[in-house]
């Protein structure tokens, strides 16, 4: 029995199928303590809030592999959202796929900044996004002028598409930003798995020194985490100005603290090399059921909200340093060898691939 | 051996260099203030000045500490502001202002506890303790003032916050006056000041000299959150008002202070005369971009490039440093035989 799991399953992935397990057993709990909690508007409330946050996610996740950190993608979610919504309001013509492309765009210009700086400049991660988390913000506060972009001076067309549904099963409405979050999430698991991009970006963050000994290029590949986390921020910046079309200078201001919780509850390792999109994704699932739950269960007030995303990061970083490196141990003592990492991702992004059709 | 004591040395140099280009760039800024501004350089304007940052200040000579220990505590903005929400709720809910002073200094002790256990005792990586912390200290104070503003504080707690005390300083310049003797004193002095360093130089070779590591990082913490506490306490007596978002993103300030003076961020190196240049350099630029109307958000974006150039600028020195020495060497042929021959 042991043996079994140990062959077929990496720690890693006991851990995200614990997660699972735990959002199954708080869905069950809540369930049985909230009126009404399996319906259609706690399945929307949790999916879209998730969608958004999984989008940075990602981007923060290809950064975390390499052993960095990315603390501007509040700042660029809020300066795209800003900036873009200002666009649409003062030309309705844009056509939609042009408003998208200017998100992504100005989101890659950011990332690129972060990265050249990082990889170029050596300067560490935490300084780079700590100092351009002040910068863009205080760009966007510049550019502003202290107005807000107001739902009512947007293109009717943003405005209808966070309730735009893909399919409907049962009085489930599957949003179509929740798909493009999922989407994105399926394929950035398939990259970071199958494509030598993302095989460098774990070698890079599993020993930053041997990468470069064996001759990967680090400073690009760095650089391009960056600018992917960008764009993929930029774009959770349009997610964000089409959901709540009130943009305000600090829009999205912490979305950075989400997005790392997310990630780490995800169990992706916060020193680099582990770690995977379904985690993350996992991860701000986790987060998300269990805030909007206790809100409605406890009537506590929004203001648990930070209390409670520090004590699961907390929690996710020492079960991660206690738990899962004595299972590595484990696995590694009985000798049994896991199947080649390259592999065994990649069955469970299919069969979790099709899970989510 | 040869080959340390020349890195030491072109890292003292460098030390030397970097402060000096702190000083210049100080005396411009300065100047161009006075120039600006004829109350510019009255005691009255520098003492105000300084008031308006003193509780950051205060908490960037701990900061100081922390870095050149390798470690980084980014949740000292947010321990500030639980500091300064929990005294405005307990005394909200009856307790008098001294006891609840007492108390949340206390309170302060613990939450550097927490940080130096998870930190020094069970291993995890400062940055991921500490951003955890920055998170769920400032969630805790939300959780106690909610949306709220919680004055009416006593009057003599105001007037300590606000008015001069001894001559022209009030008390929180007092205390920063005592903490930055102590501080010298320590880091510089002292054997403990010797351990921080040596540990952040490399904390193995520290471990194996016998240097009790745990418990210098331990005390490191609990120094750090009481320090960022009573900087809380001394905040919440200058406004007389707290809100949850109080010293909310201090944390930038603080450690630009803090790297901006020359503390590399891998620990190990910067001294406290580097800091103090550096508090003083961004205090005047400050009030200089204040002078000519530059909104303080503005201001904060100024300070993240500041931060970014710390680092940055001395990469670059390093760089052309070693640039330089390498064309050096392979000038003569000679040479380099005899430089290898000495190193080995």
């Amino acid at each position: 029995m042991m043996e079994t799991i140990k062959r077929y399953l990496r720690p890693e992935q006991i851990r995200e199928l614990s997660l699972v397990f735990l959002i199954i057993v708080t869905l069950i709990f809540f369930g049985t303590q909230i009126e009404g909690y399996f319906s259609g508007r706690t399945f929307n409330r949790i999916t879209t809030t998730v969608a958004i946050i999984a989008v940075v996610a990602v981007g923060e996740t290809l950064v975390i592999l390499t052993r960095n950190y990315d603390l501007s993608v509040g700042s660029i979610v809020g300066f795209t959202a800003y900036f873009v919504g200002t666009q649409l309001a003062n030309n309705n013509e844009i056509a939609p796929l042009a408003a998208v492309l200017l998100a992504v765009g100005v989101g890659a210009i950011m990332g690129l900044i972060n990265g050249v700086l990082v990889s170029y400049g050596r300067v560490p991660s935490i300084i780079v996004t700590l100092g351009t988390l002040a910068i863009y913000r205080a760009l966007l506060v510049n550019y502003s002028g202290a107005k807000t972009v107001t739902t009512d001076s947007l293109p009717q067309w943003l405005l209808d598409l966070p309730s735009a549904n893909l399919f409907k099963i049962g009085g489930l409405d599957f949003r179509l930003m929740v798909g493009v979050a999922l989407a994105l999430v399926v394929i950035f698991q398939l990259v970071i798995t199958y494509l030598p991009f993302g095989r460098r970006l774990y070698a890079i963050g599993s020993n930053p020194e041997a990468a470069r000994t064996a001759g990967f290029p680090t400073q690009r590949i760095v650089m391009t985490a960056y600018v992917l986390c960008g764009m993929l921020s930029g774009l959770a910046g349009f997610m964000f100005l089409a959901r709540f079309g009130n943009i305000t200078v600090v829009a999205a201001q912490g979305m950075e603290l989400s997005a790392i919780a997310a990630v780490v509850v995800g169990g992706v390792n916060v020193f680099g090399g582990s770690g995977t999109m379904i985690g993350a994704l996992l991860g701000a699932l986790m987060i998300n059921t269990l805030e909007q739950s206790l809100i409605r269960w406890l009537q506590i007030s929004e203001f648990w909200r930070d209390a409670l995303l520090g004590l699961l990061i907390l929690l996710a970083v020492a079960t991660d340093a206690v738990i899962i490196n004595r299972l590595r141990n484990l696995w590694a003592r009985s000798g049994l060898q896991a199947r080649p990492a390259t592999e065994t991702p990649g069955v469970q992004v299919l069969e979790e691939a099709g899970h989510d059709a | 051996m040869r080959n340390t004591f020349a890195s030491l040395s072109a890292g003292l140099e460098r030390l030397k260099s970097w402060e000096g280009l702190l000083l210049a760039i100080l005396v411009v800024v300065v100047v161009n203030n006075a120039v600006q501004s004829p109350v510019y350089l009255s005691v009255e304007n520098q003492v105000n000045l300084f008031q308006l940052f003193v509780e950051r200040i205060i908490v960037a000579l701990a900061m100081t500490f922390i870095i050149v220990n390798g470690e980084i505590d980014l949740s000292v903005a947010s321990v500030m502001g639980l500091a300064s929400c929990l005294l405005a709720f307990l005394h909200e809910q009856g307790l008098p202002l001294p006891a609840a002073i007492v108390a949340t200094l206390a309170v302060g002790v613990i939450v550097g506890a927490l940080n130096g256990f998870w930190i020094s005792v069970v291993g995890l990586p400062s940055l991921a303790v500490t951003l955890a912390g920055l998170i769920g200290y400032r969630g805790v104070a939300r959780i106690l003032i909610e949306d709220r503003s919680i004055g009416n504080f006593p009057e003599w707690f105001d007037r300590l916050g606000q008015q001069p005390l001894l001559g022209p300083f009030p008390l929180a310049s007092l205390i920063f006056l005592v903490l930055l003797v102590i501080a010298i004193v320590v880091l510089q002095y002292s054997a403990f000041g010797r351990y921080v360093y040596v540990i952040g130089n490399n904390r193995e070779v520290a471990r194996y000299s016998g240097v009790r590591v745990r418990r210098v990082k331990m005390i490191l913490f609990v120094a750090s959150s009481t320090i960022a506490t009573l900087a809380g306490l001394l905040l919440a007596a200058r406004l007389g008002a707290v809100r949850g978002s109080t010293a909310e993103g201090f944390e930038l300030d603080i450690i630009t202070m803090v790297l901006l003076g020359g503390v590399s961020i891998f620990g190990g190196s910067g001294t406290l005369v580097g800091v103090g240049l550096s508090i003083l350099l961004i205090l005047n630029l400050r009030n200089g971009m204040s002078l000519v109307n530059i909104t303080s958000n503005t201001q904060t974006g100024v300070i993240g490039l500041l931060l970014i150039l710390s680092v940055l600028l001395p990469n670059w020195g390093q760089d052309a440093r070693s640039r330089w020495n390498r064309r050096r060497r392979a000038g003569p042929a000679q040479t380099t035989g005899e430089g290898t021959a000495h190193g080995s």
